[in-house]
């Protein structure tokens, strides 16, 4: 007997369809297989991605925006934790974007800082003047961008009574700072006159050692390390967006915690 | 195999709004770890535990910042409308629900003596709906305690909850790597059962 007579024209058509799906389907799972091995390439070949222009436009404008998302976060009534000195990081770690060996060493004799840009009041000061205004200390988290903490106690002059008595323009958008080491960062008005922002004068009690900062670090416990200046000689309030050492390189600039 | 009815195959197993989310998330989870690795990179919690370059996203720390912080509006967005999506269609219920310690410990015996089926797409065995329910809460704590790593200070009620600044950094780890361990084997099932793979693209 041959297979034709159990077969009609009907059954005949499904078993070709059958054939032609069991056909496709080794294809498609070669298809599949190029498809991963092509993720795999794309992986490989690295950061290709980040080097694109349109790319970088694109992560710029959102850091842009996450900077907005921040101003809109931040309360200026809240308060950073506060820890008692049994906690205090010993020996607090140094950080800078250079080693301890080139850290700048400040004149205290001929040291003065100037307040410039949107102030009408005292635009120059000298240590003496600022150790005279009433000290206030903390002991706050530093948080590093790169993910690490240390805590640590700091003294000095509330920012918001130096601002004041300079006389700047507090609906200004920016303060920016400028540096012995040339570095340079600024931040935003709300965080400025936020009350555990303070123009330190000292570390652990001491006179500010000059690996931490001499003659004076701005101490914001609400923001990353890289917004805490150090050796500050200039300070400058501003509606026009000054940037950073590092924000200029790509770091997020409100850069809040 | 089993045979499929006729409803079953014209309906979608995996609804487009599901299919939609899913790769939205494979796409933002791929950022964020890799983006996350860079950065972990920068300062290790564990000395003896880097990621190699090859596999980061960024080039830098900075670079990488700006990728974790653009990827994590889309992965948060994403798992809103599918979280919501999931309540709102009933799916979350019909899906994942009943299930019970005793039979995932049951099927999981099962799948460890090669004898758990995969033949039928349209249901979950308990294992899978174990496991699917595990990446959805271990997703929602990676969110929570990297606002915490982020914004510390602005959610002190969030903070004492991870255990605070250095501890929420622990369980934003912990929480990647079981987000990482359930891709491996998500993928290696895959492998196994191509027709998901189809199933998670077409949705029959």
């Amino acid at each position: 007997m041959s297979l034709k007579l159990f077969t009609s024209r009907a059954d005949a058509d499904l078993i070709v369809k059958d054939a032609a799906k069991e056909l496709k389907a080794p294809a498609r799972r070669l298809f599949g297989k190029r498809i991963l091995s092509l993720g795999g390439l794309a992986m490989l070949s690295g950061c290709s991605i980040s080097d694109d222009k349109s790319v970088n436009a694109m992560l710029r404008k959102i850091s842009s925006f996450n900077d907005d998302a921040q101003a809109f976060l931040f309360d200026p009534n809240k308060l950073a934790p506060t820890y008692p000195e049994s906690m205090i990081t010993r020996p607090f770690p140094f950080n800078a974007f250079y080693d301890i060996d080139e850290v700048p060493l400040v004149d205290p004799s001929t040291y003065k800082l100037t307040l410039g840009g949107l102030v009408k009041g005292k635009r120059v000061w000298t240590l003496d003047e600022l150790h005279a205004m009433p000290q206030e200390s903390q002991i706050t988290r530093h948080i590093c961008i790169e993910g690490w903490s240390a805590i640590g106690k700091w003294g000095g002059v509330r920012f918001a009574h130096v601002l004041a008595r300079a006389g700047a323009d507090t609906s200004a958008k920016y303060v920016a700072f400028h540096c012995a080491d040339n570095y340079s960062t600024s931040i935003d008005m709300p965080t400025a006159l936020h009350a555990q922002t303070l123009l330190t004068l000292t570390y652990d009690g001491q006179i500010l050692p000059a690996k931490y900062g001499f003659p004076m670090k701005l101490r914001m416990p609400t923001k990353l390390g890289y917004k805490n200046p150090k050796h500050i000689v200039a300070i400058t309030v501003t509606n026009e967006y000054p940037g950073g050492y590092w924000e200029n390189q790509g770091y997020n600039w409100f850069g809040g915690s | 195999m089993q045979p499929q009815t006729l409803t079953q195959t014209l309906r979608a197993v995996q609804p487009l709004w599901l299919r939609i989310t899913h790769w939205i998330n494979a796409l933002a989870i791929l950022i964020m770890v890799t983006s996350g690795w860079q950065i972990y990179n920068a300062s290790p919690i564990f000395k003896a535990l880097t990621f190699p370059a090859a596999l980061t996203l960024g080039g830098w720390l900075g670079g990488a910042i700006q990728w974790h912080f653009a990827a994590m509006w889309l992965l948060v967005g994403n798992f809103t409308a599918y979280l919501a999506l999931n309540v709102a269609t009933g799916r979350l219920r019909r899906r994942m629900f009943p299930l019970s310690i005793k039979t995932v410990l049951g099927d999981a015996y099962a799948a460890l003596r090669g004898k758990l089926g995969h033949g039928d797409l349209t249901h979950y065995n308990a294992v899978q709906k174990f496991a699917y329910l595990a990446v959805i809460v271990d997703l929602a704590i990676v969110i929570l305690s990297g606002l915490v790593v982020w914004k510390s200070v602005q959610f002190p009620l969030l903070r004492a909850l991870m255990g605070g600044y250095d501890n929420a950094r622990a369980v934003h780890f912990f929480g990647m790597s079981f987000l990482v361990a359930f891709f491996v084997v998500h993928v290696a099932m895959v492998a196994l059962v191509p027709r998901s793979l189809v199933l998670m693209i077409r949705g029959r």
